[in-house]
């Protein structure tokens, strides 16, 4: 880490025990979202991480925002996943929106005043987003959306949409992406998802009912739906990686320091080979993650994103979250269990790491793609 | 199992109609609210699975283990948290009290809790002392014709609504005295502590039991003083391998859940069946499912013919709990973004399942057990 990184990494830390930590677990029962502390996030400058200062951003690379998103899930990944998906909207921004769109929305995202969110899935579309059904009907001056959006991670906090709705034909050619307001009439939140984790992170549906969006309000040219979502995966695997690593680094640390301190059998439980070889495993691949995703971040950084990379790199990660997480909880035993220790949460938060922005099958048929065009002559 | 009896055959349908009519359409509820089912465990008196072990003279089944896992294997698929729950109430509280109490502690305790008229807990575990369980710290001073115990006892199973609770304490110095009581709530002779909060098993009350001071007439007292060592051992060989069989039940829930997403969700134009990934995933998971059946009830009905040894309970209970989280977190993936959504019941049967690798002895206790016995067998094939 360079000294910046540090710089971040100390005061986030600073910020998470004193502002997050303290209500994690209570918010965790209660499902209950901070606005302010997303407020005060931004305030610090970590809403808006990898969007450029015109634009009132902190104008670092992803290798910075992967600090600051690990370090955030280490006591919330809730937190860090609302952040990660918002700066992921910044990034489609700043990327394919025009001047005038990225002035209308990006400082709002970006000063962590406003969250951004992400339609592209769908209840028959999952794994397969190019076989969505969201239409976008043009008439004069814009466009009618009907369908809904499932799944969507801050649905009923966000202001700002990034929306993908079927222009064109079939498949993935005929998707075009909107920006959608949540005061859009014809726009409403659904159903709230009742999750296994993430709970403080409100995951929605969002319906169109003859929800019309003006001409300026698409992203790019018609068409181009697909492409913008792909590449807004480009920088989800990085960042979910990184809560990945910040997850099993916060689960590993609670899990040696308790080992150290609980006696059974007159000794310290660390001392059992069992729990030592469990340790050395957890960490292990604990760093094998976190070189990959910094790896990938890094390329991304230097403009040389390289997919099959990535894929591995959130592949990794999020697997090593699952499986640090899980013997984190063995380790403590029955109080590991119980709400009173941090563990359980660790463990159900982790396992929608394994689902999202692309789910580690998807992630292994992509890596084999990239495999198959290698090795092909 | 092509070896299971007539008998056996009737209580799997018994238990499997039961499941579904009286567990499955609660189990998500209770879950959510973290209450107990206590309707459910009332019928199941009725029916008369709560005496699955005890003898018919106090109104019990007579059957063995195979019996109790067949139970436990079915109500498992539906609602592991009251499967646990029986499981405390007839394993370790009925099953105990059949096997170690005197005639008298058996005709005044198994009648009401075999009726379901009474519930029962059994008390080992203390802050202080689980996988060294040995340990224990709750003292029983003997005082002319009557004991005081005090201490606290913690991850009880039942205890918020327990009337009897199934003891133990320690009243000597020695590692090995340890010695058990029944005690009645009724006479005030436990108090329920700390409701404890649960990542999984939420429909089944955990909490903690607190003993102050209290006064306990001499013949709640089961067996001789000093002789529970034994007593606890034999339990907890019943326990690790019923316990298994609510993790069979998970693992089979997930396989028919798994089985029949696959051939309705559809992604690419064609069933999620038509992926290898996921022909991967069933094939294994059913796989991994037979092998832990055959397993389980293989050493069921050892036990039963009574090659009991707690070599092979320890080996059931290290194998099946772990191969199911991973079971569960599998059928989980293969649902994606609805697998983690509490629409399915998936990511409870995870949760559930996550506590059979830590209660009855952890995955780590069971390596220990194992070892120790297989290493010292052939130390003594060797002298």
């Amino acid at each position: 880490m360079n000294e910046l990184q540090q710089e971040i990494q100390l005061q986030l830390e600073k910020y998470r025990l004193d502002k997050i930590e303290p209500t994690a677990e209570a918010d965790d029962h209660v499902e209950k979202f901070r606005m302010e502390i997303f407020n005060e996030l931004g305030e610090l400058g970590f809403t808006g991480v990898t969007t450029s200062e015109d634009y009132d951003g902190t104008g670092l690379g992803y290798q910075d925002l992967c600090v600051v998103l690990s370090e955030l899930s280490k006591s919330s990944v809730s937190y860090a996943v609302t952040i990660s998906v918002s700066s992921m909207v910044q990034g489609i921004f700043s990327q394919f929106a025009n001047e005038q769109q990225k002035k209308k929305y990006l400082p709002a995202l970006a000063t962590g005043q406003e969250i951004g969110a992400f339609g592209l899935t769908e209840s028959s579309a999952g794994s397969d987003a190019a076989s969505l059904k969201t239409t976008a009907k043009k008439v004069d001056g814009g466009y009618i959306l009907n369908g809904s959006k499932m799944f969507i991670t801050s649905g009923s906090i966000a202001s700002t949409f990034i929306v993908m709705a079927r222009t064109g034909g079939e498949g993935a050619k005929g998707i075009s992406a909107f920006i959608v307001r949540n005061d859009a009439s014809g726009f409403s939140v659904g159903k709230k998802e009742k999750k296994m984790g993430w709970k403080v992170s409100p995951t929605t549906e969002l319906i169109f009912e003859n929800c019309f969006v003006a001409d300026e309000n698409l992203l790019a040219q018609e068409g181009m739906g697909f492409k913008i979502a792909m590449a807004a995966l480009d920088r989800g695997r990085i960042t979910i990686g990184s809560i990945a690593v910040g997850l099993a680094e916060r689960a590993l640390e609670e899990s040696l320091k308790y080992s150290l301190e609980r006696k059974q059998f007159k000794q310290e439980i660390f001392n059992f080979q069992g729990l030592q070889f469990m340790m050395a495993d957890m960490a292990t691949e604990l760093e094998a993650s976190r070189l990959l995703v910094n790896e990938s971040a890094r390329l991304f950084d230097e403009n040389k994103n390289n997919q099959k990379l990535a894929c591995m790199a959130k592949l990794k990660a999020t697997d090593t979250a699952m499986k640090v997480t899980t013997d984190g909880v063995q380790i403590f035993g029955g109080v590991g269990y119980t709400s009173e220790y941090p563990m359980e949460r660790f463990m159900r938060d982790a396992k929608v790491l394994q689902i999202v922005e692309g789910s580690n099958q998807i992630q292994r048929l992509v890596i084999a793609r990239n495999l198959q065009k290698q090795y092909s002559i | 199992m092509w070896f299971f009896t007539e008998e056996e055959r009737e209580l799997q349908q018994l238990c499997r109609n039961f499941a579904k009519n009286e567990l499955a359409p609660f189990a998500e509820q209770h879950d959510h609210d973290e209450s107990f089912n206590l309707a459910a465990f009332k019928k199941m008196g009725e029916i008369g699975v709560l005496g699955i072990t005890a003898d018919p003279e106090y109104g019990g089944v007579g059957m063995g283990a195979t019996a109790a896992t067949i139970v436990m294997e079915e109500f498992g698929k539906a609602c592991p948290a009251s499967t646990l729950s029986y499981l405390a109430h007839s394993m370790l509280t009925i099953n105990n009290i059949q096997m170690n109490g005197s005639e008298q502690q058996k005709a005044k305790y198994l009648p009401k809790l075999i009726t379901g008229e009474h519930i029962g807990c059994m008390a080992m575990s203390e802050p202080d002392y689980g996988s060294d369980a040995l340990g224990i710290q709750t003292k029983a001073t003997l005082n002319s014709d009557h004991y005081i115990i005090n201490g606290t006892k913690m991850w009880i199973t039942n205890a918020p609504y327990a009337d009897i609770c199934y003891i133990y304490t320690r009243s000597g110095k020695d590692k090995k005295d340890l010695t058990t009581f029944i005690l009645e709530k009724e006479k005030g002779q436990f108090e329920v502590g700390k409701a404890i909060h649960k990542m999984g098993m939420r429909g089944s009350p955990t909490s903690e039991l607190v003993l102050d001071k209290v006064k306990i007439p001499i013949e709640h007292r089961v067996g001789a003083e000093g002789d529970s060592t034994i007593h606890m051992m034999r339990n907890l060989e019943i326990e690790r391998i019923t316990i298994s069989g609510i993790s069979l039940g998970i693992a089979q829930a997930c396989v028919d859940q798994c089985l029949q997403y696959a051939n309705e969700r559809k992604q690419f134009g064609k069933t999620l069946g038509k992926f290898q990934l996921i022909q991967k995933m069933v094939a294994e998971m059913a796989t991994e499912t037979e092998m832990m059946r055959s397993f389980l009830y293989n050493v069921c009905k050892e036990y039963d013919n009574g090659n009991k040894g707690p070599t092979s309970a320890a080996m059931v209970k290290l194998a099946l709990p772990k191969m199911v989280t991973k079971i569960a977190l599998d059928a989980i993936q293969l649902h994606g973004g609805y697998g983690y959504s509490r629409e399915f019941p998936l990511e409870r049967l995870m949760r559930d399942n996550k506590l059979n690798e830590i209660g009855a002895g952890t995955n780590e206790v069971m390596i220990l057990i194992i070892a120790k016995n297989l290493l010292k067998a052939q130390q003594e094939k060797m002298q």
